[in-house]
This record gives structure tokens, sequence and C-alpha cells, in this order.
């Protein structure tokens, strides 16, 4: 297998995350499904959206902490690409109001992306070859979601709101540079929604071991294995994080420590952010991470495939981070919801 | 149809965008192509911070229509931090006490919904500044 890298050095100018502000707790989910002697439910809490917000205005205020941080004339990006499986509308694309409101436009190029949770870092994979072939000098990459849960499923514990946004360049004005990334895809149904539908659907424990673990797995071994790593070269690795105990259990079976897991696991506080989850990882990490520093990133979506990502950190991050909001800014900031508060903020109430 | 009016005016609502009086310096909003201060013309754009604080503020119970999603919500008058007043909504203050010369910060979000088979029209709304150099032990702020 071939190290996915262009000639032209490139990297991670400038990140941002968003969480909204309100939760749900996961013993207020088993409460009302289950009465007051409930299950343990597999997360402490989940993020959820305000009444006023939805992919495109989280996504533009990440893409406004990513901005902040680069510090360019927003006029010279050439891509705006948005990952998700929630955008507002089935057609007309999220990333063109992101591009509008950020002062991107006219003179670039505007995607939604789709492919469950790894919708965000297949634009990432995109933005990364595209200023790596010179055709632009900086192109935003978003994973945002405001995940959709149905009621009583065991993902409704889970399915939670927020994302990032990557504005990749050159590498040398990056406080990230990409060593390698890496992709590794199948055809496997173990999670779906059709046109129409509200809610997901999936193959319970299927997702498991031949959706997660296999794409997750292989895709983090082969970009150690391409560029000559052991787990031991990173100080942080994020996974995709659908729950706290499949990263765990990836680390584990890669031989990661729980301490190169803990500053990009945060599924724990703010629920499982679909194509937002690894991204928003990431920037988690880059809040705290050190010049020098190795950093693996590896996403999974349904469908089924997995993006690994081998970062080195630059002296930049050191004079760029403390430029805007940092995802635990976000993270403690938080207004606790009631089920039937959480069910209008969801529109689980239909009123027509 | 009401498209081309939100239309013309989405690069003002989403992004704070005036103008500013090449004349005398005054920062304009919404933008007004004429300084009301001097009378000179002002047509060069403006981008504000967004940084401002609440003047004056209301709950609106009875929504117009369009709004009906959102209420009750609280709508108010913001000073900008370069000097105009903006009518706003106020947002992502449920368990906040709103009070004048609150500082707040500029947002984009859904201004309305036209149901499911119209539009979504996005524009400025202001909320709470939000604390930033949390440190990372800090996990969790309200409990």
């Amino acid at each position: 297998m071939k190290i996915m890298k262009p000639q032209r050095d490139v990297g991670i100018v400038g990140y941002g995350a968003y969480v909204p502000r309100y939760r749900l707790r996961g013993t207020e989910i088993s409460r009302m499904w289950e009465g007051e002697q409930g299950s343990t439910p597999p997360i402490k809490e989940k993020a959820v959206p305000g009444l006023d917000e939805d992919v495109a205005t989280m996504s533009l205020e990440a893409a406004r902490n990513a901005l902040k941080r680069a510090a360019i004339d927003p006029s010279r990006i050439r891509a705006v690409w948005v990952g998700s499986e929630s955008h507002p509308y089935a057609v007309k694309p999220t990333s063109t109001i992101v591009a509008e409101a950020i002062g991107a436009v006219p003179h670039t190029l505007a995607a939604d992306w789709q492919f469950a949770c790894k919708a965000g870092t297949e634009a990432m994979q995109a933005a990364l070859g595209f200023v790596g072939s010179g055709m632009a000098d900086y192109a935003l990459a978003l994973g945002m979601d405001t995940a959709q849960g149905r009621p009583r499923d065991a993902l409704e514990y889970t399915a939670g709101a927020g994302g990032a946004a990557f504005l990749v360049g050159p590498a040398e004005e990056s406080l990230a540079v990409l060593e390698g990334s890496t992709s590794y895809v199948t055809d496997t149904a173990d999670f779906w929604r059709r046109q129409h539908e509200h809610y997901p659907a999936h193959a319970g424990r299927f997702t498991g071991e031949p959706g997660y673990f296999r794409h997750v797995l292989a895709a983090a071994s082969e970009i150690m294995a391409a560029l000559g790593r052991k787990p031991a070269d990173y100080a942080h690795v994020i996974f995709h994080q659908p729950n706290t105990k499949f990263p765990r259990k990836a680390g584990r079976e890669l031989g990661f420590s729980s301490e190169q897991l803990v500053a990009g696991l945060l599924v724990d506080d703010i629920g499982n952010t679909y194509a937002g989850a690894a991204m928003i990882g990431l920037t988690s990490v880059f809040d705290v991470a050190q010049p020098g520093e190795r950093v693996l990133m590896v996403s999974f979506g349904s469908g089924a495939g997995s993006d690994a990502f081998d970062l080195r950190v630059t002296d930049a991050i050191t004079a760029r981070r403390g430029r805007a909001l940092s995802t635990r800014d976000y993270i403690v900031r938080r207004h606790e919801l009631d089920y039937a508060t959480y069910a209008r903020h969801r529109e689980k109430i239909r009123m027509e | 149809m009401e498209i081309a009016r939100h239309w013309r005016l989405q690069r003002h609502r989403y992004a704070l965008v005036g103008e500013v009086c090449n004349h005398c310096g005054v920062k304009i909003f919404p933008a007004r192509d004429v300084c009301p201060e001097c009378n000179a013309p002002a047509k060069t754009p403006y981008t504000f911070s967004g940084k401002g604080e609440v003047y004056s503020y209301s709950t609106v119970h009875h929504p117009p229509e369009g709004f009906e999603h959102f209420a009750p919500y609280v709508v108010a008058l913001v000073r900008l931090a370069e000097g105009p007043l903006v009518a706003a909504q106020l947002t992502d203050v449920e368990g906040e006490k709103i009070e004048i010369g609150m500082p707040v910060e500029m947002v984009t979000r859904k201004l309305r919904d036209d149901g499911s088979r119209g539009t979504i029209v996005y524009g400025y709304k202001f909320r709470p500044v939000i604390a930033s150099g949390t440190s990372a032990d800090v996990k969790d702020a309200s409990v």
C-alpha cells in the first residue's frame, strides 16, 4: 500500500471547533424509556443544537474560528467543502452559505460531501490533494453534524451535535504538517438512511467488527506500517468515537495507551458528532499539543471506510491556538435540557 | 416572493457588513450609501467586529408569522462597539439573566424557516460572550 502524500508539502494552517450550548444527559433518556431504575447510559451527556441552529450555522462558526487562527484573507480560499449527514437542504449546498458568510465567494469551489461519519475527513483528503496539486493555496474542509437518533433507539443516547473546520494550506505556513494519509473503504451496510426518512437504521452488533473495527484497525495499521511508525511515536491518537468503548478498544488492540487517547476523546461530554467526531477530537488535541509532537487521526464512516492522517505539529501552534475559542471553552458552556425540551429542539414533536 | 429581498440583504445579514463614511469616518449599519452624520456619499463596505452590548431588550411571546418556531424569544437593541444601534434577537440565553449593558457577540443563525417546502433565512443574532481560556481540568462549569 502506497501512502498518500502530495509532491507539494501541505498541512493545516487553521482549525476551529463548534459545539452547541445545550446538553441532554444519558440518564434523562433512560428515565424516559426505562423508568427511574434504567440501565447505565453509554455516555454521560450529548450536545443538542439550539432551535435556530443547523449544520450551516454551526459550520460557519467553526469556519470563522479556523480563519481567526490562520489569519489569511478569506478571498484566497479556493474550496469550501462541508461533510455532513444532516445538511439542512436535500438540494442546495450548505457550503455556499458558509462560503458567502466568510467572504470566500465568488472565486471558490463549494460542495457538500456525504459518507456517513467520514464525510468530513473525506473532504480533508480532497483539500490536502487540492492544495498539494498547486491548484489552490487554501481549502477549507469541514465535518459537522446534528445527528439524528430515533426515540428509544440505542443511538438516541449518543447522537450529538458539533464538529470542526480545518483550513488546509502550504506546509511552511502550517501549524501541523501532513506526513501522509490513507483510506480503507469497502461496501459494508452497517448503518444507513434512505431518502425522506427522518432516522437512520443500523445493523446492531454488525456495526462493530465488520464495520468500525475492520476499517479503523486496517487504516491505522497500514499508515503506521507505510511510514515506519509504532504507537509510541505518537503523542496523541484520535479515533472516530461513536461511544466510549469503540475508540478505547481500537486503541488497546493497536497498542496505544489511554494517555494517548485522552486529549481527543470527547464523546462522553458531547456525544457522537458523526462527521465531526474525529475532527473535533483533533481540534481538542491541537489545543494542547506541543511543537514536534506527532498526531494520528483515524475516522470511520458507515457504508464503510476509514481515513487515517499522520500529522506533525509545528512551532506555529503556540501563537495561533489562542486566537479563537478552544474546544473546551465550548464544552464547558452548557445548558441542560429535559427530554420534552430536547424533543422540541430536535423537531420530534410534529405540529401538523 | 421574498427570495430576492432576502438575497439582496444576505451579505449584510450573514456577517454584519455595513459601510464606512470616508469623509467623517462614521461606521454605518445597515448600509444606506449616504452618511447619516455628514450627508456625504458612503459606499465603502465595512465588516463590523460583532462585539457590542445590550442597550435594551424585551421578550416576544406572540411572534409574527414565520417566527413561531423560536417563541418565546428575546429581542434587543444592541449598541455595536463601532457605534451603530442594531435591532436583533438574542440567542443562547435560556436560563441567563439578561441585563442592560451585558456584553454580547454576533453569531449567524436561522432567522426564519418557511416550512419544509420553503427556504431557510439566515442572519445575525447576538449571544452572551463565551468565556475563553478555560483550563483543561475544568470539566463542567455548571454542576
